[in-house]
Formats: structure tokens, sequence, C-alpha cells
């Protein structure tokens, strides 16, 4: 019964929009009203961004800093109650479901660059990472060449097999890239050998290879394919309005300090599902994005503060 | 060979694939059937009818579904749904679809074309001096369908409709592509997040296994219960 | 409606320096058909054999044929995939597990099986139900004349049932061509698999699907045409299988 009335409301306010001239509220902000519903986005296996605990909910860095966000368009929108719908992405689904309403803040792990900017736009910058691989000691992969006519695993619609099928064809590795649906599925096929590296976001990586059964038979890269490029909230292009209620809270997040906090809380201390403890201290240039929030794509504009 | 298998994460998780999974799976094969048979008799309707451009429009319907993989139309509707959804309530943005909603569209669009085929099928065998004498009473098209040609269709097709629901309940494993909490999806997540592959598979072959069994045993049952003998 | 449409995209270089993007789909189709063909011969072979088995006089062959139909009928198809592709390698000993792992082409191999073999139970379904549909007579009339089963059914049975089939083989063909877009679960990339490379490296979503479908639209007039010429060509005058 509710949801035919917000439904009739949302329709009556649709057309209600198209007649009227000046509207206070427009595009994300004001569907955000009308339906009295916001939509996170969340990954399944982007530990410790997004991802599901034992009881199957979304946990994570970035989900924490979403919520922040909500509570943000909430006061913004002055509403008494927001409700928050889940829905969950991958990283090949998460730009068209971001770009066709299904979602309004996707949650995660993604990498904020140019080329992504002609399709969706990004808050502040709530990480910083550079893409490496993973491989089992006992492969003796050494470096990126070694990677030569091997099996490669990486994950779909990420930079990071974008990376990696340009690097095959640059390096004439000759190698054979196989797209997995998730992080765990991909991390999976280098544990049974079935691929001999997967390749990712060095923290992504790391933070895999802790919850694995047997961490010590794995080892990351020292190589990378990439310079330490930015995580970013992503939302949808042409919504000023949202973007600035949002950017404003990410950078009150950043500011404040409680930035920090989150971080420590989810790369400092023992973490659900298995209670794993990642100890990774916060980087200088991440420090220093914190102090000076920041929603740029390129690579060399984090430099640590002076 | 079983020495290294952990059959308990099987017990562990059952609350979850049940409860999700299997509700999620069930529920859209239930409706997706009957959404599918409605449409679908409609748009076999349509090919019987006399009118030529009727006809023409539900048979390139039928053939345009049937030549399609399964799983690209997954894709279709599920990146299509939010800016159809747009464009017929002239929204200024995409509506928000869920992915419940979104392949419970994709299926009754999918089997409609399927279901349609069997009720053609169906209303084709029906012998010509019933709605002759229909009409002889001087009921109209619409009561002659209603209350003579479509309930003995039905009855007729029965067994093929069950089966091809039996199909659906496995096509719906398909939503895996999307990562939709399906049956197979939530053995999928618990078998990836554990690491336990070949207990989750082997259990979802079971499943699935035994309830396809199960319910082609019983359309068989009531295949020989209803047939008609003429 | 805020989607940006680029109909240009397939004259771009696609990133895996292969060509343009169309020609990363036209690699897809190869892939299909090729993938496509090799599970339908092996579902022809296989049925065949299963559909004999099946209208055998034997009870024993029967029960096989019925336990090897149900087996493949009752699991759907992506589940069957996963069993062939996850599970076997570690049922088998170490050894062999990890070499069926890196075998190159592995997703090539399990699909062309795994479909072929999903399949087979159809094909075998559909041949009994043509010879089921032979008069009783020619059996007899084989057997009055001295031939032995094997005779019977290679120079009496088969022929004919074949040519009683060959409209529905032909849609049993179309679904193994269908079915080989499943492969994308387990790493095929095959025409929708391309598709959605494409839609996922060029955010081009709807072109990249249009492609696809208009593709497989082409390959299905192919198939329909090249099936009914064969129909044709096999008709014996005079008999079923008219128009």
């Amino acid at each position: 019964m509710k949801r035919s009335y917000l439904f009739g409301l949302a329709l009556a306010a649709a057309f209600g929009a198209s007649q009227a001239g000046a509207e206070e509220l427009t595009g994300t902000l004001k569907n955000i009203k009308d339906t009295g519903a916001i939509t996170l986005g969340f990954r399944d296996s982007s530990i410790p961004f997004s991802y599901l605990d034992d009881n199957q909910k979304p946990v994570g860095f970035a989900m924490d800093i979403c919520y922040k966000v909500v509570d943000a368009v909430k006061k913004e929108l002055k509403l008494d109650k927001l409700e928050v719908k889940l829905n969950p992405v991958t990283s090949s689904t998460r730009i068209p479901l971001l770009a066709n309403g299904t979602i309004d803040l996707e949650c995660g792990s993604t990498t904020n660059n140019a080329e992504r900017q002609k399709q969706v736009t990004f808050t502040n910058t709530h990480f910083l990472t550079a893409s490496r691989y993973v491989s089992k000691k006992s492969s003796n992969i050494n470096s990126i060449d070694d990677l030569k006519g091997k099996t490669v695993v990486s994950t779909a619609g990420t930079t990071n097999i974008k990376q990696l099928t340009e690097a095959n064809v640059a390096r004439n590795l000759g190698a054979n890239i196989i797209p997995a649906k998730d992080h765990a599925e991909a991390f999976l096929m280098v544990e049974t050998d079935r691929a001999a590296a997967f390749v990712m976001d060095d923290i992504l990586l790391a933070s895999l290879v802790a919850g694995s059964k047997d961490p010590s038979i794995y080892v990351i890269s020292k190589d990378a394919f990439s310079k330490p490029e930015p995580y970013g909230i992503m939302l949808r292009k042409d919504d000023p309005a949202f973007k600035k209620v949002v950017d404003a809270a990410t950078a009150a997040v950043y500011t404040s300090g409680e930035g920090q906090k989150l971080y420590d809380q989810w790369f400092m201390a023992k973490i659900p599902p298995k209670g794993l403890n990642l100890n990774t201290p916060i980087g200088p240039e991440l420090k220093a994005e914190f102090a000076k929030p920041s929603d740029s794509p390129d690579p060399d504009s984090y430099k640590p503060a002076m | 060979m079983f020495a290294n298998f952990d059959f308990d994460v099987i017990r562990r998780s059952l609350g979850y694939l049940f409860f999700d999974g299997m509700t999620f799976t069930l529920t859209l094969t239930a409706l997706s059937a009957l959404g599918g048979l409605v449409f679908g008799t409609a748009i076999a309707l349509m090919r019987l009818s006399g009118l030529k451009l009727l006809g023409r429009i539900a048979g390139i319907y039928v053939d345009f579904m049937r030549t399609l993989p399964l799983v690209l139309v997954i894709f279709w509707f599920y990146f299509l749904v939010p800016y159809i959804g747009q464009w017929l309530t002239g929204a200024s943005r995409p509506i928000s679809v869920g992915a419940f909603a979104s392949s419970l569209i994709t299926f009754v669009m999918f089997e409609a074309a399927y279901f349609s085929e069997i009720m053609r099928a169906g209303i084709q065998s029906i012998s010509r001096g019933q709605p002759a004498a229909a009409q002889a009473l001087g009921l109209t098209y619409r009561q002659t369908m209603r209350y003579v040609v479509l309930p003995q269709a039905f009855r007729n097709m029965l067994p093929v409709l069950l089966t091809q629901t039996i199909v659906l309940f496995q096509d719906t494993s398909l939503v895996y592509v999307l990562s939709i909490p399906d049956f197979l999806g939530a053995a999928s997540k618990v078998a990836q997040r554990d690491g336990r592959l070949v207990e989750m598979y082997l259990f979802a072959a079971l499943v699935y296994f035994t309830i396809s069994c199960v319910a082609s045993f019983g359309v068989r049952r009531l295949q020989a219960r209803i047939a008609i003998v003429r | 409606m805020n989607y940006h449409w680029n109909w240009h995209i397939f004259l771009e270089p696609n990133p895996m320096g292969t060509g343009t993007y169309l020609d990363m789909l036209l690699s897809g189709l190869w892939l299909t058909i090729g993938t496509g063909l090799a599970a339908w011969i092996i579902a022809l072979v296989l049925g065949s054999i299963v559909g004999v088995l099946r209208t055998l006089p034997s009870r024993a062959a029967s029960w096989i044929g019925f336990a090897y139909v149900e087996f493949f009928r009752n699991m759907p198809l992506l589940v069957q995939l996963f069993l062939w592709f996850f599970v076997l390698p570690e049922l088998l000993p170490r050894t062999w597990g990890l070499w069926l792992k890196q075998l190159p082409h592995a997703p090539f191999y399990t699909a062309a099986i795994g479909i072929g073999l999903f399949m087979s139970a159809r094909v075998a379904e559909q041949l009994r139900a043509g010879i089921g549909s032979l008069p009783r007579g020619q059996k007899m009339a084989a057997t009055a004349l001295g031939l032995n089963t094997v005779q019977t059914y290679a120079y009496v049975l088969l022929p004919m049932a074949f040519r009683i089939i060959l409209p529905p083989l032909t849609s049993e063909f179309i679904n193994t061509i269908k079915n080989t877009a499943v492969a994308i679960t387990i790493g095929l990339l095959e025409l929708t698999g391309e598709a959605r490379s494409m839609q996922e490296f060029s955010f081009q979503v709807f072109e990249a699907f249009t492609a696809a479908t208009v593709m497989y639209l082409l390959l299905n007039l192919v198939i329909v045409t090249a099936m009914r010429l064969i129909e044709r060509a096999v008709a014996i005058p005079g008999y079923i299988s008219g128009k």
C-alpha cells in the first residue's frame, strides 16, 4: 500500500517537474526526497572497503563513509526518515547500474580515472592504491615479465584487467587472460592453481591473502602495473546539486579526523568476519589528501604533505 | 578422494541457501510462469486472430525471443528496463528497478514466447466443431475463447506447460551472470567465500536434480490421469 | 536520457590490441560457431546411440538410456558446466586435476563437451520419438527379410527416423548455439562474452548488445536456410516431411 502511494507520488512529482519551470530540487536529490529512499551499491568481496560479513550484510570502510553521506543527505533534505536500500554490484555492473538509476551511490573500491569520468563522476578520494599481482611463492613469478605465456586472471570491468591487457600487448607477454566475475572468484583461481597470478589493487590483494586458508604460500609482487591511483565513491554525472552535498559530506568526514578514525577501524584493527588485522598504516599521500580532500583522477596530484 | 572435503559447510549455510536463495528461485519461477502464461496466451490469440498485422507482430516477437540466448536477454533487460520505465512514465531520469523486478520482467517476456507456441498448438488442436457449436449457440468471440476453447486448450496442454515450467525453473539459474542471489548464486557466494567449490556445487546440483526429477515424475502422473480419451 | 550514444565505437581500436571492437565481436562469433558445432557433433553421436538404446527390446539398455536422459535433463546447463569445470578437476588425482585446470582453452573443451552432453539427451528423446513414429510394419518386414537388429536399425529404421526428425533437430541445433552463451560463466569469450567485454571496456552498453543481437539473428537465419536445403536434399520423393 505504502509503496504504491510513494510510486504515485513519484509519478505525480515527475509529471509536475516536467511542467513546472524552476524546481527547487533536481535529479538525485529530488528522487530521494520523493521516494524517501536512497540506494547504495555494495560489493561482494572488496575487503575491507565493501564486502559481505558472515551474516551476508555489507560492511566496510567505503560503506561507513557512505552511511555518513546518507546522514548528510537526510539533514540536507530535512527528512525525518530516509530508507537506505542496498543493491549488490560487481565491477562490470556498477557503472551501467549507476547510469540507469538502479543505485544512487556506489560504495566500493572503484578507481577514479579520467576515462570513467566521461560516464560518471566521483567524490573525494578515500584511498590510494597501485595495481599489482599475487601468485603462489612456488610459481616463482618475480616480475611482470615472468608472466610470459602463463594464465593470468583479473576481475572483469576493472582498471586492472585493462592495464593487464595493455601490458600484455606492450610487453609481448602472450599471457592467457581470464576475466572473473568478482575478486573472490579470481583469488580462488590462483588458490586452485587454475591461474598463475591475479592482478588487482594491492590493498585488495593483501586482504584476500590475509583471509585465505594459508597466507604464507602467497606473495604480492613488487612490480606494479600502475602508479598509486585514487579510489572514489561513484555518483551520476551531470547532477551538481547532489555532488555538492556528497562532496561536502565526505570532506567533512576526512578533515574532521573521523576519516582517520574509520581508517584505523578498518585497516589497523580486527575486522569481520574472521577478526583479521590488516595492519596497514595510513600512507603519507592519503593523510595529506584527508587534510585537503580532492576528487582528482590524476595519480600525480596526490603528494605527501611537506 | 573425499577426505579433504568439508561437507559441514553445507549444513552451516542451509538457512541462507534456502531462505534467501531458494525462495528467490521458486518465487521467480512461479510468478514468471503465471505472467508468461497470461502474456503467452495473449500472443497466441493474436497470432490466431484473423488480423494479418497482429499476427505478424506476434510472430516476429516469438521468433525474435526464440532466436536469442537467454543470457543475452537477461543482460538486455537488466540494463534496459529502467530506461523503458523512464520512457513509459515520462520521468526525468531512469526509474530504479531492483534485481528481482528486472529478472521477473525478463523471464515473463522470454517465456511468453515459448508459452505462446504451446498454447497456439493447444488451441489449434481443438476440433473445429467446438467453436462452430459455440457460434451456433450465439456466443461472441470473447465468450467462445473464455468458456469453450481456452479451458480445453489449457487442459490438453497442461503437461507440456508444466514441463516448460520445469525448464523455466532450471533457467532461472542463469541470473548468476549478474550476481543476482538466486539459489545457485547463493551457493556460489558461500563456495567462493569459504573456498568450498566442490561441496557447494555438488549440493546445488543435487538439489536441482531432486526438485526437477520429482516435478517431472509428478507431471507424468498428471498426464496419465487427465488424458482425455477420444 | 543521460546515456551517451556512440555508434562509431565499433570502428575504434579495442584495448586488447587485436584490432577494432568489431573484430573483438567477430572473434566471439567464430568461437560461438566453433563451440556450437563441436557440441552439436558430440550431441548427435551420443544422442543417436542413447536414442537407439531406448528403443531396443532389451530392458537393461532401455533403462540405461532412461537414466542417461533423466540425468542430463534434470540439471540446469549452468550447474552441469560448473560440475565439469570446477568440480571434476578437484575429484581427480592431483596430477590429472592440475593438467585439466591448466589446459589451454580449457573453457572451450569443457563448454563443447558439457553442452554436447546436455543436448545429447534431447537428441536422444527426439530420435526415440522419431523411431517410435515409424509404422511397426517396417521393423517386422526387416525381421522377415532376415536382417538382424544392427542391420534393421542401420538400413531401415534410422534413415527414415532421421529424416522425420530433421525439423526438430534444426531447432535443437539452434538451441545448442544459444546455449554456448551460458559458457561465459566458465570464461569462454564467445559472442555474448565479447559483447559484455566490449560493454565493460567502452561503457557503450546498448551498442555492444545490439551488435550481438544482430549477429545471433543472422546466424539463426543462416542455419535455418542451410537446414532447409539439407531437408530438401535428403527428402524421399512421395514420402512425408512435406514442405
